[in-house]
């Protein structure tokens, strides 16, 4: 009989959800809101805004809890995992939802598609990533994994008048639905070889009893590795995220290079660490693969790009395969380094997507390299900050950049993997070319013909309140993690600890 | 053995699936077979299911099916969108941007 | 599995055919008849057109097909809990009730966004439209005189 008897109330631990309570909650306010009346979108922002810091606060305490005095646990019939790992992330989403709220409202007024629903389905997207960060069972990975993406696809057809916008859903939409479905082909070979879709006691089941259906496990392994892969632009899988960044609005590219791949890592480190851990050795080659392809193709293929939300997106792919470098060195300082990473690019990836979408003017008509020429001149303020975060991923020493890829690389190097380590270095130096290129480009004069019109200048950007907190933001925390890093590397030490 | 019938239509269903979304050009027939992928994929769980005997695979199922009406609702209204701009709903149409 | 077990089954389909034979027969005994040329048309439905439609058609009616969907399959979680109603008690129940909520924000938006209206906003009283209607065809007829 399949019924269950007896059927008892599962205790309800409404502490170990709060942020995403608080999230949620704060995005059916603002569609409440909406059905009211509807105000200037900027209202539905303020409240957005706010409802992420509660968010913030409430991760906050989960953290402090668990490093301090309670043991990580798990709640809801171990549905949510709260431990180090998870409050962590749901922090560092909570961060990237506050720079995406923070970043949007100047660049949908200047468009004209300013609506309040904007951030309630960004505000849902980060409740999925948060959920995401918590799951600590494959159907919560999956059903998190799909709050979030269907939230991204309809953000990033936004503009909806705009052809390259919805060129930019629909391909969203299309490859992540099919890589969806690949996950999910997974996670079914999973259960079907384990019995179970709890990845603790999946991990129970692997020590008790290793022979187990080894075949169906490691065919599904491989179909959730891949799944995910597609969530992180990993390289042979990476071929939706450049036409999907260029096409897509740019504070929502911003919002979605980062809480998407933090989203995407979250569920890769859990499912690999803790319910595949037994398969180490299985996993552990593929992600150094997918590492090294992901490194190189994505710093090679970033040279050849011509627009810069383009470039950037391919900047992305590269930084996913740092952070995936962490992961396949299998330590603790390797796990340790990537989640440095994860907050350092977070706060990287937002504030240059934050300034291109100031550069880039109505209707995102400025965005080749050559609209870049001469910007120090026009704009010196957005250009500094521009190629300050250009240093930044490129590595330069005094920028967290630089101590996140230390970070990653000090744990290659205790795994002794030196192939891991000689690539992910070539792959620095090769990215630091392109990224040094615009700040050359950002120099040069315009290049005029013989006879052509001196083009007309552009007025200056006008800068909103909003746009300002959030770039000082990510410059300030862009400085603080390059120097004064340590406090951030215990955070993160104690993250991956509490496994 | 009834559990490999079961295996085995779910993973051809899932392959016809996948040929679709590789072979096909219009996107509604893409996201029809992303459909037929996610309902290979039901019948594996909830033969899983039965093999194990508990009902996660069963709850597991109703989770996929509600998440792929979701899906398909925002496919469809973005392959309209696409449609109202371009008459076409042939994906290789959509190629404005390359590189 | 007894034979029993599907006696349930068996009377509702007897009923149902009791019902959909029953009314198929009483409203042709009870219905008034007052037979035009229009009403006898294989096709009766409402007036007759006067030129062929329109190839588009309104996307409206996407819209509500989509969210029909949507709300649609969400009644298969409902299945599950009404089985085991009883044994779920307030727990489940206030877990129900929960998920209704989350249903209704989107259907208030929904209603608000204006996507449940048919037909657009009717910005002209019914006699209004009477009265333009009736001048349009002594328009016709005049030209038709003429």
């Amino acid at each position: 009989m399949l019924i269950a008897d007896a059927i008892a109330a599962p205790p309800s631990d409404w502490w170990a959800i709060a942020p995403q309570l608080v999230l949620g909650g704060t995005a059916v306010v603002i569609i409440l809101m909406i059905c009211v009346k509807r105000v200037d979108p900027g209202w539905n922002a303020l409240v957005a805004a706010v409802g992420t810091v509660a968010s913030g606060v409430f991760a906050w305490e989960q953290w402090r809890q668990v490093t301090t005095d309670a043991n990580p646990r798990l709640a809801y019939s171990g549905m949510i995992a709260v431990d180090g790992f998870s409050a962590f992330l749901v922090l560092v989403v909570c961060v990237a939802a506050f720079l995406g709220v923070l970043l949007a409202d100047q660049y949908f007024k200047r468009e004209g598609i300013d609506r309040g629903e904007y951030y309630a389905l960004l505000l849902f997207s980060a409740c999925g990533m948060q959920f995401m960060a918590a799951a600590n069972n494959l159907v919560m990975v999956f059903v998190a994994l799909e709050l979030l993406s269907i939230c991204l696809y309809v953000l990033s057809a936004w503009n909806r008048d705009d052809s390259r916008s919805q060129e930019a859903g629909a391909k969203y939409l299309l490859l992540g639905a099919y890589s969806s479905a690949i996950l999910l082909f997974g996670i079914a070979l999973l259960y079907g070889g384990t019995g179970t879709t709890n990845l603790a006691r999946m991990a129970e089941i692997f020590s008790e009893n290793v022979t187990r259906e080894p075949g169906l496990v490691l065919l599904g392994m491989v179909f959730v590795i891949v799944g995910l892969g597609f969530k992180i632009a990993a390289v042979p899988f990476h071929m939706w995220t450049p036409d999907v960044y260029q096409g897509a609005p740019t504070p929502v590219v911003g919002f979605m290079a980062s809480g998407a791949k933090i989203a995407g890592f979250a569920g890769l480190f859990r499912v690999l660490e803790t319910g595949l851990a037994a398969f180490e050795f299985d996993w552990q080659p593929l992600l150094v693969g997918l590492a090294i392809v992901t490194m190189l193709g994505g710093s090679i293929l970033a040279i050849a790009q011509r627009d810069v939300k383009r470039m950037l997106a391919y900047s992305s792919i590269a930084h996913a395969g740092f952070i995936l470098t962490g992961l396949a060195s299998g330590t603790a300082a390797g796990v340790r380094g990537a989640l440095f990473y994860l907050v350092a690019y977070v706060f990287m990836i937002a504030g240059a997507f934050g300034v291109v979408a100031l550069l880039a003017r109505r209707g995102e008509r400025y965005t080749s390299l050559d609209d870049y020429r001469d910007m120090f001149r026009r704009e010196p303020v957005l250009a500094t900050v521009l190629a300050f975060f250009l240093f930044a991923m490129a590595g330069i020493p005094g920028t967290s950049g630089f101590v996140a890829k230390f970070a990653v690389f000090t744990g290659v190097a205790d795994a002794h993997q030196w192939v891991l380590l000689t690539v992910g270095t070539v792959a620095s130096v090769i990215s630091a070319y392109f990224y040094l290129r615009l700040v050359v480009y950002m120099y040069m004069r315009p290049e005029v013909d013989e006879g052509e019109a001196q083009p007309a200048a552009l007025p200056r950007v006008r800068w909103a309140p909003a746009t300002v907190v959030a770039l000082v933001l990510t410059v300030f925390f862009t400085i603080q993690l390059g120097i004064l890093p340590q406090g951030l590397l215990d955070m993160a030490g104690k993250a991956t600890l509490l496994f | 053995m009834k559990l490999n019938l079961f295996l085995t239509l779910s993973a051809f269903l899932f392959c016809l699936g996948v040929y679709g979304m590789l072979a096909r050009r219009n996107a509604v027939m893409i996201l029809m077979s992303i459909e037929l992928m996610l309902n290979a994929i039901n019948i594996n769980l909830v033969a899983f299911g039965a093999l194990h005997g508990n009902l996660t695979g069963q709850i597991f199922a109703f989770f996929v099916i509600a998440v792929a009406a979701a899906e398909v609702g925002i496919g469809l209204a973005i392959v309209l969108l696409i449609y109202r701009n371009r008459a076409s709903v042939n994906v290789d149409d959509v190629d404005l941007m390359k590189g | 599995m007894q034979l029993g077990d599907y006696l349930p089954i068996a009377v509702m389909g007897l009923l149902a055919l009791i019902f959909g034979g029953a009314s198929y027969v009483l409203s042709g005994l009870l219905a008034p008849r007052k037979p035009t040329p229009e009403k006898l048309q294989p096709y009766e439905c409402g007036i007759v057109p006067e030129y062929e439609p329109p190839q588009r058609f309104p996307v409206q009616f996407y819209l509500i097909a989509v969210i029909f969907i949507a709300f649609d399959i969400e009644v298969i979680f409902m299945y599950p809990w009404a089985v085991r109603m009883r044994d779920l008690g307030m727990f489940g129940f206030a877990l129900m009730g929960s998920f209704m909520v989350m249903l209704i924000v989107p259907l208030i938006y929904i209603i608000r966004e204006g996507v449940l209206d048919w037909a657009p906003r009717r910005r002209h009283s019914r006699d209004e439209l009477i009265a333009r209607y009736r001048a349009e065809h002594e328009a016709a007829a005049r030209e038709e005189a003429a």
